[in-house]
C-alpha cells in the first residue's frame, strides 16, 4: 500500500513543483480570470437585467454572477494544461517511465488528475481571495462547501484534459484544443450568462449549454459557494467525470487505445 | 451534539429572535397592503385597503396603520391586528405623504395638487387647518422636539419651515431641484433633504436653516440621469445615512459624520422608500418596478434578500 502513496505523492509533488517553478504559469492562470472579472464584467454590468435566480436571494452585479464561471474557467484551463503536460511528458519520454511502473494504469492516471486538481484549487482560492477585496463576498461557509465540489469539478475537467491528451499527437496541436474545446465549452455555458438569458436568444444554444458538462460544473460550484447543494449538477458532473476517465483509461491502454495507434 | 445539530439549533434560534417584526408595504397598483415576514422572506398576506395607497405610518402605540389612499382623497386608519379599515381622515385632495408628531396626536398631510399642508387632529379625526406652501409639496417631516413641521415643494424647490405652534411659515430654504423626501437626525440638529433632479442630498443645519453640505451621487457604469434620490433615513446613532436612488436601483450608504458616500448597494428596480427594523439592524427598501422589497444588513452593508410583495410597492413601515 505504501508504494501507492509514494507514487501518488511523487506525482502530486512533481506537478506542484513544476507549477511553483513556473511563476509565469501561476501568474497567467490568475491574470486570465482577473482580466475577465475587472475588465469584461465592468463593461457588461447591466447585461444581466433584472431577475433573481437561485442560489441568489437578491439582485447581484454581473461580476458576482460570473465569479463561479471564472472559477470553472481556472479549472478548465488547468485541466487542459495538464493535458498539455501529458503530451509534453509523452514527447519527452517521462510518460513511459510513469506508465511502466508496476502500479495499475487507472491509479497512475487518477493520481496525475488529482495532482492537477490540487494545483487548480490553489489557484481558485487565491482568485477568490482577490475577488473578496473586489466586494465579491459569498458567505464564509461557502468557501468551505465549495472545496469538495472543486475536487469533483476539477477531476471532471482534468479527466476531459486527460482524454484529449490521448488524442493529441503533438504539442503543437494544443491550439486546436483551445479552438475546439475550451472556447466552445466556456462560451456555450452558464459561465457568462444565465441559461434563461440564452433561452431568450436561441433555443438551440440554450439546449447545448444546458447539457454542456462545463455548465453543470459551474452551477455545482455556484450553488456550493452560496451554501447550497445542486444535486442535479453534482450528479451530472460525477457522470461526466466517470465517462471521461473511462475513455481516457482506454485511450492510454497500449494494447487497445490511442497509444497503440500512435505507435505505428 | 453534532456540528450539524448545533448549526440547525443556532439557525432556529436566530429566526425565532429575528422574525418578531412585520413589514407593511403599500402597493400602489394593487390598491392593497402587503404583510411580510421579512426574515423568513415570506409574503404573509395581501389586504385591499383603497385606491392607490402610498404613504404609510404606524401610530405611536403600534396598534393603528395610517395609509394615504391617494385616489380616494383620504388617509385611512387600519387596525393592525384585524387589518380592517376603522376610520377615514379628512386629508384633503390626493394625499401622498404625511408625518405624525411625537405623541401621535397630530398628522400633517401634503396635498400636492392644492399646494397646501392639511393639519389633522388624530383624537377627534378632524381637519384643523390648512397651511399654504409652495407648488407641489411632497416630502414632509416633524422635528423630534415637535417644534418644526418641514414641507418640501417639488416645483418651488424649497423647504418650508412651519412653526408647529402657530402653523405659520417662519423660514424657507432654497434647495436643489425637485426635493422629494426629508428626514431629521435623531438629535434634531440636522435635516437631510433629497433632490431628485440634481442627484444630490443636502444636509441643512436646523438652527440656521442653511445648507451645510451637499452630497452628490455618481455611480460607476450607471447613467447620471438615472440617479434620482428619493427616500432618506439616518440611523439613531447618526453614524450612517441611507438614500434610495430611484431608477439607479441602488441605495447610497453615507458616512453621516464625514458625509462621504461609502458604498452603493444594488437593490430592485426604482427604489423609492426606506425603513429601519426596530433595532436598526436591517433596512428595508421598496422597489417599485421590480415589485419587491430588499433587505439590507446595516452592520455589514450588504443586501441579503429581496422578497416579491405585489405591484408597485411604494411605502413601508415596520412593526415590532
Amino acid at each position: 500500500m505504501t508504494h501507492y502513496w509514494f507514487a501518488l505523492w511523487g506525482i502530486v509533488f512533481r506537478e506542484l513543483f513544476r507549477f511553483v517553478k513556473q511563476k509565469e504559469r501561476f501568474l497567467s492562470a490568475l491574470v486570465r480570470p482577473l482580466v475577465w472579472l475587472f475588465v469584461f464584467a465592468a463593461g457588461f454590468r447591466a447585461a444581466l437585467g433584472i431577475a433573481i435566480i437561485p442560489p441568489y436571494d437578491t439582485y447581484i452585479l454581473y461580476e458576482v454572477y460570473i465569479t463561479p464561471g471564472l472559477i470553472g474557467m481556472i479549472q478548465l484551463f488547468n485541466g487542459m494544461q495538464s493535458s498539455l503536460s501529458m503530451v509534453y511528458d509523452r514527447e519527452m519520454g517521462s510518460m513511459r517511465i510513469l506508465l511502466v511502473s508496476p502500479l495499475p494504469r487507472w491509479f497512475l492516471l487518477t493520481s496525475k488528475l488529482l495532482a492537477g486538481v490540487f494545483v487548480s484549487i490553489l489557484q481558485v482560492y487565491v482568485f477568490l481571495m482577490i475577488a473578496w477585496f473586489y466586494d465579491i463576498q459569498p458567505p464564509i461557509e461557502g468557501y468551505l462547501w465549495v472545496l469538495p465540489v472543486l475536487i469533483l469539478t476539477g477531476l471532471m475537467l482534468g479527466a476531459l484534459g486527460l482524454l484529449l491528451s490521448a488524442f493529441i499527437k503533438q504539442l503543437e496541436n494544443f491550439a486546436g484544443v483551445m479552438n475546439f474545446v475550451i472556447f466552445p465549452m466556456f462560451f456555450m455555458s452558464s459561465a457568462l450568462y444565465p441559461l434563461w438569458k440564452l433561452q431568450e436568444s436561441s433555443q438551440v444554444l440554450h439546449l447545448i449549454a444546458k447539457y454542456n458538462p462545463f455548465t453543470q460544473a459551474v452551477e455545482f460550484i455556484r450553488f456550493a459557494l452560496y451554501g447550497q447543494l445542486n444535486q442535479e449538477a453534482g450528479l451530472a458532473t460525477l457522470l461526466a467525470f466517470v465517462v471521461f476517465l473511462m475513455i481516457a483509461i482506454i485511450g492510454y491502454n497500449p494494447s487497445k487505445g490511442m497509444m497503440k495507434r500512435k505507435g505505428r | 451534539m453534532k456540528l450539524k445539530d448545533i448549526l440547525v439549533a443556532s439557525l432556529f434560534c436566530y429566526s425565532a429572535i429575528s422574525s418578531a417584526e412585520t413589514v407593511f408595504v403599500t402597493l400602489e397598483k394593487d390598491n392593497a397592503i402587503a404583510v411580510v415576514d421579512p426574515v423568513e422572506g415570506k409574503l404573509l398576506k395581501t389586504v385591499e385597503v383603497g385606491q392607490r395607497p402610498r404613504g404609510i405610518a404606524l401610530s405611536s402605540d403600534q396598534q393603528k396603520l395610517y395609509i394615504a389612499t391617494s385616489d380616494d382623497d383620504a388617509v385611512i386608519v387600519v387596525d393592525v391586528n384585524t387589518l380592517k379599515v376603522v376610520a377615514k381622515l379628512p386629508s384633503g385632495e390626493d394625499p401622498e405623504t404625511f408625518a405624525l408628531n411625537s405623541d401621535g396626536t397630530k398628522m400633517y398631510v401634503s396635498n400636492e395638487d392644492d399646494n397646501q399642508v392639511t393639519v389633522i387632529n388624530l383624537i377627534d379625526h378632524k381637519a384643523e387647518k390648512t397651511v399654504g406652501v409652495g407648488v407641489e409639496p411632497e416630502g414632509i417631516a416633524v422635528s423630534p422636539n415637535d417644534e418644526w413641521i418641514v414641507s418640501a415643494s417639488e416645483t418651488t424647490n424649497m423647504v418650508h419651515w412651519i412653526d408647529a405652534k402657530t402653523l405659520a411659515i417662519k423660514a424657507n430654504t432654497l434647495v436643489d431641484p425637485r426635493p422629494r423626501a426629508l428626514s431629521f437626525t435623531a438629535d434634531g440638529k440636522q435635516l437631510w433633504v433629497t433632490s431628485e433632479m440634481n442627484s444630490s442630498t443636502m444636509v441643512i443645519d436646523v438652527a440656521t436653516k442653511e445648507i451645510i453640505k451637499t452630497i452628490k451621487f455618481a455611480i460607476p457604469a450607471v447613467g447620471q440621469e438615472k440617479v434620482q434620490p428619493v427616500g432618506v433615513v439616518i440611523d439613531a446613532l447618526q453614524n450612517w445615512a441611507y438614500v434610495a436612488l430611484g431608477p439607479a436601483n441602488r441605495v447610497a450608504v453615507i458616512n453621516a459624520k464625514t458625509y462621504e458616500v461609502e458604498k452603493y448597494l444594488l437593490v430592485g428596480a426604482r427604489v423609492w422608500n426606506l425603513a429601519f427594523s426596530p433595532t436598526q439592524e436591517r433596512l428595508y427598501t421598496t422597489n417599485g418596478v421590480s415589485h419587491d422589497i430588499s433587505l439590507i444588513d446595516t452592520k455589514n452593508h450588504k443586501v441579503t434578500k429581496s422578497i416579491a410583495v405585489g405591484r408597485y410597492p411604494w411605502g413601508l413601515v415596520v412593526k415590532k
